[in-house]
């Protein structure tokens, strides 16, 4: 394959610029998610765009690639106004991307998976030896002939960089592309797209993470709800500077207090092993952990580790064979149902928000009925008893800050932070002795992140016995008193998060801690 | 008396599976994309009025499966329009199609409903139909039977040889992300959705024209719920679907068997006739009975709506 | 300049009602089309199919008489329909409570006791249920759909009441005609209005469209169920058996179709025949939907069903029309239910070409 010329990684802007934005705006029936955007990029230059959840940037970024169209605004192309008409289109002009929730095919295989994004009709043999040897090229080992179901997240990012890499682009975009690996991996990943710089390739680095931004690219555009905030060479910024260009005023610290030693057990596990129901998931494999009264305890890990199935066995969505591998304050549930664990004393809250956590298109008020029916005695002899659904849903929108049109608004319109909110309000008023909650702050904006964190902290000083699921290494050292990691179905033993770092988290995120049963197991976790 | 035996039954067979290996396989080229279309009864009724009516007119048989098809790809336009460009439920507008489409070709039937149309003689192919008790079971058969294994072999081709396939299966697993690298989603299903019809529009043809040369009301008898029935148990693999059709075959043709063979069976012809259903019943329980071997192979994305935001 | 849709910001609730309407209306125009289409006057098919049935007491009689056997199998369909439980073999269950019936009042043909007539209730909803819990047994045993299950089991059904009506119950002396005994007084529903067909079914129906309201708006069980149908995934992480969704959303339909075959069997007929289906159980799919699978719409759907029913037999009578026709109506209307239902969700948006 062939690259452009190679260009120094400097930033300075010289010549055409590769692309360049002016006035980008796109309006959605009920949100305009970009206003006036202006930005440029220069050949070579790894160009982050900065901001949070709901910023903007996907949409932006679907814009360039033509995924959508925009409403008003210019695009420019190596000199050219161009109108992106579709991702093949892009894919032509020399624009590729990586998306954040991938776009391959899980039952093809990595060659099929690559020939449907290539023009024209690749041969396939060809094609598998052209993908190990950009794979070689770039470090990014992957085999052309495994099925994609059976890669690690890791490993799929991969095929999707070596998907864009194949039809030589001199844009690549990234969206997010780092939530999905281990510390260490990451490092890699921004070797290799030094390497690609160097030859010339642009890079449009959308992320929220302000230490990767300074640690990579070169110049840095912000976006706060839709419109561009400032822009900013991240190497002479600090992380506080560039938070308040992207969130308009300091980050918000959470109050951790200190960690109690802890009391009685409310939550274990012992030795739980579970083979997942779904052909493509992860086995658990002799689980052990104990979640005390008045603590947090972390989970970390890659996604796709066994964090699903995780919280699948200890909420009793997919309840076990045998009793004992579940234990809620002493009464074994491991074959007990959601409702019955919920009657024992604990409360969940689920990654996804919509669809399983709440109804999309109930009101908030009947989504209180969905798990707070009998714990805040919301029915009447088996009647749903529509006053009392309605102060308690009132109660919880004001107690937990919820922005929403009242206890009648539906679900599906309230923003994904607001509805964390609700549900986190939900389950807390209900006073649980154990809290599972996976992925707390996913998708949500940094208020309503410090806020949620705020109310697990103080959930925990008021004795109850928290257990949280979260792929951001970062939220866990800030709010966990103790820290495991899940690899390939197995949980590592805990350690105090004082004693440890994200170092030594990374290096057990591919399954190697210290008495791990088997390295040879760790290739899923890579 | 013994290989003549083997030899009606085994034509028999094949003939009463016909049908439906032409309509599962269009149905499962369509499954392939993610589109459930429960209409196929319907589209099977109007396709057998439309063939029956345009051969009774013109004498010509082909005229008639011309017709047949064109009747059954306008219906499954109507299911498109509804699901595809109208985002309707997929179950619900299924229903609607079968319930439309039985009672219009009912309607539009009536005035044949007492003329008979000549058979059409079968294509004896050289050779082949020498060969002892199977060749003239096999060989000396109607032309749609010899265009429906080509069909199958078709089929395979397209869906695990072809780019195009490849596409179309991309599509039925994951629409988004198809949209996502630049493939038009909507247009893939209302291509794949026409193609389904057309061959339920052909199926019903055969009933029509070739196998009973008669127009009666409900003639279907639900051999369009049975197609789909074969397209699960054969999960979703062209070469099953042909084997599970011409199992429904024999099932549907012993019934005649028994009755013929003057063994004293004290049995209702009710009970004889019940067979398929009760055939289709157990062939679901067995083959859905183990979810992980559905999950695996149902198109990931069947019966769910798209629509990609712009 | 093309016509766009466009995602609406909130689902709109007047659209939820008015489309409906709008299907009905559509209806209309596509009906007169067809009667102008086949060389009618369209304003007189109209009037025939439309109008006459209604114009005088015994008309409405006898359409709230057709009414009741939709109104029953649809408030037990919608039921499952909320929860995604597709019982589509109503037509089967109908049959079986028929059977059910008529085998308790053969039995006590020579009885005279009043209670006879519940029994037969009785008897109807257990038949109908008994056949429904086929498919919802294979579903949540054997995962089978029971989509293909319960339609398989019409087909069954039809042949075993063919079987019945040719072989073991067929009336001696009927002239070899397939069908049973006319029934005994006793065990036939009593009239509510003299000189009409209208009977009690009719005040059962009544009944259980509103047992099904508060089932479905007022219960946590109906809550449930509602869950169910729109996020699987959230019933289950209530805790909501998917299991019990499934059979509760089978039996309702099943027990209520085989009231309504009691119900026709003990009412219009009073005897066991061949052809006792008559397409209302699939009809019922449509009133069902018609209705936005709640009670109260039911009620009108079913009227509306009814009309086209009646109108069919008045379209062979005076216009010398097939009465198939109504069946085409039929899927007209629920065709056009399902296209306008999507202004739900969506608005239509001019869009100039650039």
């Amino acid at each position: 394959m062939t690259n452009p010329t190679p260009q120094p990684p400097s930033a300075a802007p010289h010549g055409t610029p590769r692309l360049t934005l002016r006035g980008i705006r796109k309006v959605y029936p009920s949100v305009v998610a970009n206003d006036g955007i202006d930005l440029t990029v220069q050949p070579g230059e790894i160009h982050a765009v900065l901001g949070e959840n709901g910023a903007g940037k996907s949409t932006l970024m679907k814009i360039i690639y033509g995924v959508t169209r925009q409403t008003e605004g210019e695009i420019e192309w190596e000199g050219k106004t161009v109108e992106v008409e579709s991702p093949a289109h892009a894919r032509s002009l020399g624009i590729g991307m990586v998306f954040q929730h991938f776009s391959l095919f899980e039952t093809l295989n990595v060659t099929q998976n690559v020939a449907l994004a290539l023009p024209g009709k690749p041969d396939l043999r060809a094609l598998a030896k052209q993908i190990e040897e950009v794979s070689q090229r770039y470090g990014l080992p992957v085999d052309p002939r495994r099925m994609v179901h059976a890669l690690s997240v890791g490993e799929r990012q991969r095929v999707e960089i070596i998907r864009c890499l194949l039809q030589n682009p001199r844009l690549l975009i990234m969206d997010e592309p780092t939530s999905v690996l281990t510390p260490q991996a990451v490092r890699k990943l921004f070797e290799t797209l030094r390497q690609l710089a160097a030859e010339g390739c642009s890079i449009l680095y959308i992320s929220h993470k302000l230490d990767e931004i300074q640690e990579l690219c070169h110049t840095a555009t912000v976006l706060r709800a839709g419109k561009v905030t400032g822009s900013c060479t991240p190497s002479q910024e600090t992380p506080a500077s560039m938070a308040r260009l992207m969130i308009g005023k300091d980050l918000p610290v959470c109050e951790h207090g200190a960690a109690s030693a802890g009391g009685e057990v409310r939550l274990r596990l012992a030795g739980l092993s579970h083979a997942s129901e779904d052909p493509f998931g992860t086995d658990l494999k002799d689980i052990h952990l104990d979640v005390r009264s008045g603590e947090i305890v972390g989970i970390a890990g890659v996604s796709g580790n066994g964090q699903q199935e995780l919280l699948y066995a200890i909420s009793g969505e997919e309840p076990l064979a045998e009793k004992f591998p579940v234990q809620i304050c002493g009464i074994e549930a491991g074959r007990m149902p959601p409702d019955q664990r919920r009657s024992a004393g604990m409360g969940f809250v689920p990654e996804e928000r919509l669809g399983r956590g709440a109804v999309p298109r109930m009101s908030l008020a009947e989504n209180a009925l969905l798990t707070a029916h009998t714990g805040a005695g919301l029915l009447r002899s088996g009647l749903i008893n529509f006053g009392a659904m309605e102060k308690f849903s009132t109660e919880c929108i004001a107690a937990y800050n919820v922005k929403c049109g009242g206890p009648g608004a539906e679900a599906k319109s309230l923003s994904g932070g607001n509805l964390q909110k609700y549900i986190m309000g939900r389950e807390i008023m209900q006073a649980p002795k154990v809290l599972v909650v996976a992925q707390p702050t996913w998708g949500v904006d940094v208020g309503a992140a410090a806020f949620i964190r705020q109310s697990l902290i103080e959930l925990r000083n008021r004795g109850t016995a928290i257990l949280v699921i979260s792929e951001e290494l970062d939220e866990l050292f800030e709010i966990s008193d103790r820290i495991a990691v899940i690899a390939n179905g197995r949980l590592s033993p805990t350690k105090p998060a004082a004693e440890t770092n994200v170092e030594e988290i990374g290096v057990w995120m591919s399954g190697m801690w210290p008495g791990a049963a088997g390295v040879e197991e760790v290739s899923h976790a890579a | 008396m013994e290989a003549n035996l083997i030899t009606s039954m085994l034509f028999a067979t094949v003939v009463a599976g016909t049908p439906l290996v032409i309509v599962a396989l269009g149905l499962l080229v369509s499954e392939k994309s993610g589109v459930l279309n429960l209409g196929a009864e319907g589209m099977m009724a109007m396709g057998a009025i439309a063939a029956f009516a345009v051969t009774h007119e013109t004498g010509s048989p082909w005229l008639g499966v011309l017709a047949g098809m064109g009747a059954g790809m306008v219906m499954s336009f109507l299911f498109g329009i509804l699901v595809l460009s109208l985002m309707a439920n997929q179950v619900a507008s299924g229903l609607a199609l079968s319930i439309f489409g039985v009672g219009l070709s009912a309607f539009v039937g009536k005035p044949f409903e007492s003329v008979a149309l000549a058979a059409v003689p079968p294509i004896r192919l050289p050779f082949l139909a020498d060969i002892p008790v199977i060749g003239p079971a096999l060989y000396n058969q109607q032309a749609l039977v010899y265009f429906s294994w080509a069909l199958m072999w078709a089929v395979v081709w397209f869906l695990y040889r072809s780019r195009a396939g490849l596409v179309l299966r991309a599509v039925g697993e994951a629409p988004a992300s198809a949209h996502s690298i630049g493939y038009p989603v909507i247009r893939i299903r209302y291509l794949a959705t026409l193609f389904g019809g057309a061959m339920a529009g052909i199926g019903g043809a055969f009933l029509s024209v070739f196998y009973t040369p008669l127009w009666v009301e409900g003639m279907v008898a639900g051999r369009g719920w049975i197609a789909l029935a074969l397209v699960v148990f054969a999960t979703w693999r062209p070469l099953r679907v042909m084997v599970g059709a011409y199992l429904f075959g024999g099932v549907m043709i012993a019934q005649l068997f028994v009755q013929g063979s003057g063994l004293e069976i004290d049995m209702p012809s009710q009970v004889l006739s019940s067979l398929p259903y009760w055939a289709t019943i157990v062939v679901l329980v067995i083959i859905s009975r183990n979810a992980a071997t559905i999950r695996l192979n149902a198109p990931v994305s069947l019966g769910q709506p798209y629509r990609a935001d712009t | 300049m093309l016509l766009k849709l466009e995602a609406r910001p909130e689902p709109s609730k007047l659209m939820a009602y008015l489309s409906p309407l709008l299907a009905v209306a559509l209806t209309l125009i596509g009906g007169l089309m067809v009667f102008s289409a086949l060389g009618t006057d369209p304003l007189e098919g109209f009037r025939v199919f439309f109008l006459n049935p209604v114009k005088d007491t015994y008309g409405i009689s006898e359409l709230l008489l057709k009414a009741t056997p939709l109104m029953l199998c649809a408030v037990g369909l919608a039921v499952g329909f909320r929860a995604n439980v597709w019982n589509i073999g109503a037509e089967g269950q109908y049959v079986m409570g028929a059977v059910a019936a008529s085998g308790l009042a053969l039995y006590f043909i020579d009885s005279e006791s009043a209670m006879v007539l519940p029994a037969m209730v009785l008897a109807g909803a257990i038949g109908g249920a008994l056949w429904a819990a086929i498919p919802a047994f294979l579903r949540t045993r054997f995962n089978a759909n029971e989509i293909l299950t319960s339609l398989m089991l019409v087909y069954i059904a039809q042949l075993a009441v063919s079987w019945l009506a040719h072989g073991p119950w067929k009336d001696p002396e009927g002239f070899n005609f397939p069908q049973t005994k006319m029934f005994a007084d006793s065990a036939l529903l009593p009239m509510l209005i003299e000189g009409t067909r209208l009977n009690f079914a009719f005040v059962i129906a009544l009944g259980l469209l509103t047992v099904g309201y508060v089932f479905m708006q007022r219960s946590f069980l109906g809550f449930q169920m509602r869950v169910a149908g729109q996020a699987d995934a959230a019933a289950r992480y209530a805790g909501f058996s998917a299991t019990r969704t499934i059979w509760i959303g089978m039996l309702a339909g099943g027990a209520t179709a085989g009231i309504a075959g009691m119900a026709e069997v003990s009412g219009p007929m009073g005897q066991l025949t061949e052809h006792v289906s008559n397409n209302y159980g699939f009809a019922a799919i449509i009133v069902a939907f018609i209705g936005r699978l709640n009670p109260v719409g039911i009620f009108f759907g079913s009227l509306l069903m009814a009309l086209l029913y009646l109108g069919g037999e008045q379209a062979q009578q005076y216009l010398n029309l097939p009465s198939s026709i109504s069946k085409v109506f039929q899927g007209m209307l629920l065709f056009f239910l399902l296209g306008a239902d999507v202004f739900i969700h969506y608005r239509l948006r001019l869009k100039g070409g650039k």
